[in-house]
C-alpha cells in the first residue's frame, strides 16, 4: 500500500494559488518593498562610505585589530570586484532577519507564554529547520515567481527557528525572584514583560538573532537558484562552469561578510567592548572604584 | 494604617491588619481530592502516595496585628515561604480566606489584587531579586514605575527610600557592583519607596553574613521605629526572631504549631518541635563550669616556711591582683589578693598565705550547670575558682570569659 503525499502537497499548493492569489501578491508586495528598500539603500551607498561605516561599527564593537580586518577584507572583496554582489546579499539577509524577528520575537513571547503554544510551534520549528532548503525553494518560486521576493520568504522560513526557540528559552530562563519581584510590586501581564522578562531574556534573544542572521546568510547563497541575486550568483556561476577559481572568490566573500556580522552582531547582546570602552573607562569604572573603597 | 499614636499603644490594644482563616495549599495535580483526604485525617506520606500532592499549609490560622513585626519561623520545608507568598497572593491559596483589612486577597479580582499590591503591600526578597538591567535607583523606583508615577517624582521618592536606609551616593551604580548588605538595602529601599502598610520579608536577611545581617536587623527595627508598618518576617533562626519579633508564629509541616511573644515561646514551647529550636541555642544550659574554667590565674602551692616574695613577684611580673593557693596536689586551698599578702607577709609569719585568704570566696564544682553560675560570677569581684570532685582545682571563671561562652549563641 503506498500514499502518494507528493500529490496532495501538489493539490494543496495549486489550491493556495487558485483561491490566495491576492494575499500572496499583498505578502511579495510587503517583502518586496523591504528588500528591495534596503537594496536600493545600500547599493546607492558608495563602496568608500560603506566600508567606511563597517569599519567604525567594529571599532566601536569588537575592537581595532576587528575593525583592521574589516577594513582589509572589505578592500579585498572591492577588488575582486564583488562589492555590489555583496551588498546585495547583505541586503537579502537584512531584509529575512528583520521579517524573521518580525514573525519569530511574538512568536517566541507566545511559546514562553503558553505551554500549549510551544507543543503546537516545536514540531513545525523542526520540520523548518531540518527539510532540505531546496524543497521549499520550489512552492517559493511558484507563489512568488522568481527574484528576490521569494529568495527572501525562503531565507525567513530557514533561518527563523533560532530566533523564536531563543526568544522562548530565554523568557522561561529569566530567574523565577525576579518574576515574583514583577509580581510582588504590582505588575500587569505586559509590564512583566516588557519591564522584566524581555530585559532578562535579552542576552538569550540576541543570541537567537545571531544564528538567524547567520543561516540566513547561508540560505541567500541557495537562494539565488531561484534569482534571489547577489553573492550567490557568482557561487553559482562557478558551479555551473565548474569554474574553481570564480566559485571560490564568491565563497571567501561569503565567509568574510559571514564572519564581520557574526561579531558584530555578537557583541550586541553584551556589553559595549572595544575602543570605546577604553576611551570611557575612567568615567564608567568610577562607581565601581569608589564601592570597592566604601 | 500607622498613626503616630499607635506607638503609644501596646501591641494588644493595636487592631488586627491581616488575618488568616483556615488556609490550606496543595501544590500538585488534583488539590481538591488531597484536601478532601487531608481533611479526612489521612496523613501527608498517604496523601501524597494517593494523589502526588504535597501540602504546603495545612489549615492556618492566626492573626497579625497593626503596626507589629511578626516572625512566620519554621525549618525547612515547613511552608513558611509558602505562607508569606499567600499573603499576597503570589501563590494562590487551595481554600481558606486571607483577609487585608477585611478584603480578602484569595477572592478579590486581579485589577484589585494588583492595586493593592501597589499601594498596600510590598516585598523583600531572600536573593535580594534586584533587575540586573537598573541601575539601582530605577530598581528602588520600580514599584513607583509600574505604578505609573512620572519620572521626576518617582525617582525623588525612590532617594529618599535610599536614604532612609543608608545608601547615599550609588544611584547610578549598577547592582552587580554592590556587596550583599547594600543590595539588601536596595531591596528594602524598594519597598518602602511606595510607603506600603504592609512589608512582606522572605528571609530577608539570610544571604547575609552575621555581622551585616544584625547591622540589617537593627536598621529594620530602626526604620521600624521611625514609621511603624505592619512587617511579616520570614526567618529560619531564632535569634533573628527573638531580636526583632514582637510576636512568632511557629510552622511545623506546613502547619502552625504555636503563635506567641518570644517570652511565651521560650517558657510555653507547644511542643518537643518548638523546644528543638532554642535547645540549641541557650548556652546556659547546656555548658557545664568546667568548660569554661580557665587557668589564667596565677597559681601558687602552698609550701611550709616559704616567704611570700617569690609569690609576691609573680603576681607583679603577670600583673595579676589576685592569685590562687593550691595544695601540693593541687587541691585548692584559697584565694589571695596582692594587698592582703603584702599585708600578712609583712609581719613575717612562717604561713603567710593561710590569714591572707580572701573571705567569701566559694569554688564552684565543675559540673554545676552554667545557668547557675551566673549570679555568682556577676556578684563577686574577683575571677570564681572551679573544682571537680575531688576539689582540685581546674581554673576559674572570670566576668570576661563567661561573656565570651555566652556570646557563642550569638
Amino acid at each position: 500500500m503506498t500514499f502518494d503525499i507528493g500529490d496532495g502537497v501538489d493539490n494543496a499548493v495549486n489550491y493556495i494559488l487558485d483561491n490566495f492569489a491576492p494575499l500572496l501578491d499583498f505578502i511579495a508586495a510587503v517583502i518586496g518593498a523591504v528588500t528591495n528598500g534596503i537594496q536600493a539603500a545600500l547599493l546607492a551607498t558608495p563602496m568608500p562610505v560603506g566600508l567606511a561605516i563597517f569599519v567604525l561599527l567594529s571599532l566601536w564593537r569588537v575592537g581595532f585589530g576587528f575593525a583592521a580586518f574589516t577594513a582589509a577584507a572589505l578592500w579585498l572583496v572591492d577588488h575582486m570586484g564583488l562589492w555590489s554582489a555583496v551588498m546585495e546579499t547583505l541586503s537579502l539577509v537584512l531584509a529575512s532577519t528583520l521579517v524573521a524577528m518580525l514573525v519569530g520575537l511574538p512568536l517566541g513571547i507566545a511559546m514562553a507564554r503558553s505551554d500549549r503554544v510551544a507543543a503546537v510551534v516545536r514540531p513545525v520549528l523542526d520540520l523548518m529547520q531540518t527539510m532540505p532548503a531546496f524543497v521549499y525553494l520550489i512552492p517559493a518560486a511558484m507563489f512568488f515567481g522568481l527574484g528576490a521576493v521569494p529568495g527572501t520568504i525562503a531565507t525567513v522560513i530557514f533561518s527563523m527557528p533560532p530566533v523564536v526557540r531563543l526568544t522562548n528559552l530565554g523568557i522561561r530562563q529569566v530567574h523565577v525572584e525576579y518574576i515574583e519581584a514583577g509580581n510582588a510590586f504590582g505588575c500587569t501581564a505586559p509590564q512583566l514583560l516588557f519591564k522584566v522578562q524581555l530585559p532578562n531574556a535579552m542576552p538569550s534573544i540576541m543570541a537567537g538573532i545571531n544564528q538567524t542572521i547567520m543561516l540566513s546568510l547561508s540560505m541567500v547563497v541557495i537562494a539565488s537558484m531561484i534569482g534571489a541575486g547577489g553573492i550567490g550568483n557568482t557561487v553559482l556561476t562557478g558551479i555551473q562552469r565548474l569554474d574553481v577559481g570564480t566559485g571560490f572568490e564568491g565563497g571567501i566573500a561569503v565567509v568574510i561578510l559571514a564572519v564581520i556580522l557574526d561579531r558584530i552582531t555578537q557583541s550586541l547582546g553584551k556589553e559595549r567592548a572595544g575602543l570605546w570602552r577604553t576611551v570611557f573607562r575612567t568615567r564608567t569604572q568610577a562607581p565601581a572604584a569608589s564601592i570597592a573603597t566604601a | 494604617m500607622a498613626f503616630a499614636t499607635e506607638s503609644d499603644l501596646s501591641a494588644n490594644d493595636r487592631g488586627i491588619k491581616i488575618s488568616i482563616k483556615n488556609v490550606f495549599k496543595v501544590f500538585g495535580e488534583r488539590p481538591d481530592r488531597a484536601l478532601a483526604l487531608l481533611k479526612a485525617g489521612k496523613t501527608k506520606a498517604d496523601i501524597h502516595a494517593a494523589t502526588g500532592c504535597t501540602i504546603g499549609v495545612d489549615n492556618a490560622s492566626f492573626d497579625i496585628r497593626t503596626g507589629e513585626i511578626f516572625v512566620i519561623m519554621g525549618l525547612s520545608g515547613s511552608g513558611k515561604s509558602t505562607m508569606l507568598r499567600l499573603i499576597n497572593r503570589l501563590i494562590e491559596p487551595t481554600s481558606g480566606s486571607i483577609e487585608i483589612e477585611g478584603r480578602d486577597v484569595a477572592r478579590m479580582p486581579r485589577s484589585e489584587l494588583i492595586a493593592l499590591r501597589r499601594r498596600d503591600i510590598s516585598m523583600v526578597f531572600q536573593s535580594f531579586a534586584l533587575l540586573p538591567n537598573r541601575t539601582v535607583i530605577d530598581n528602588a523606583a520600580f514599584g513607583l514605575e509600574v505604578a505609573g508615577m512620572g519620572e521626576a517624582e518617582r525617582r525623588q521618592r525612590a532617594r529618599a527610600a535610599l536614604r532612609a536606609v543608608g545608601l547615599d551616593g550609588y544611584d547610578d551604580s549598577r547592582t552587580d557592583q554592590l556587596s550583599g548588605g547594600m543590595k539588601q538595602r536596595v531591596g528594602l529601599a524598594r519597598a518602602l519607596a511606595g510607603e506600603p502598610t504592609v512589608l512582606l520579608m522572605d528571609e530577608a536577611f539570610s544571604a547575609l553574613d552575621p555581622l551585616i545581617r544584625t547591622e540589617m536587623q537593627d536598621e529594620l527595627v530602626r526604620l521600624q521605629a521611625e514609621h511603624s508598618r505592619t512587617i511579616v518576617f520570614v526567618s529560619h533562626d531564632l535569634d533573628e526572631a527573638m531580636r526583632i519579633g514582637d510576636r512568632i508564629c511557629i510552622m511545623q509541616n506546613g502547619a502552625v504549631v504555636q503563635v506567641g511573644t518570644p517570652d511565651e515561646i521560650v517558657l510555653k514551647p507547644a511542643n518537643d518541635y518548638v523546644r528543638s529550636f532554642f535547645r540549641n541555642v541557650d548556652v546556659s544550659q547546656v555548658f557545664r563550669a568546667g568548660d569554661v574554667a580557665r587557668k589564667t590565674q596565677v597559681t601558687i602551692i602552698e609550701r611550709q616556711g616559704v616567704s611570700a616574695a617569690a609569690a609576691l613577684e609573680r603576681m607583679e611580673h603577670f600583673d595579676r591582683d589576685v592569685a590562687i593557693i593550691l595544695g601540693r596536689d593541687k587541691t585548692f586551698h584559697g584565694m589571695v589578693s596582692r594587698t592582703s599578702l603584702i599585708e600578712t607577709s609583712r609581719d613575717g609569719a612562717s604561713d603567710p598565705y593561710r590569714r591572707a585568704f580572701l573571705p567569701g570566696i566559694e569554688p564552684i564544682p565543675a559540673s554545676e550547670n552554667l545557668a547557675n553560675v551566673l549570679g555568682k560570677v556577676a556578684a563577686s569581684a574577683f575571677p570564681v575558682p572551679v573544682v571537680d570532685e575531688a576539689n582540685r582545682y581546674l581554673g576559674s571563671i572570670s566576668k570576661s570569659a563567661l561573656l565570651e561562652a555566652l556570646d557563642r549563641t550569638a
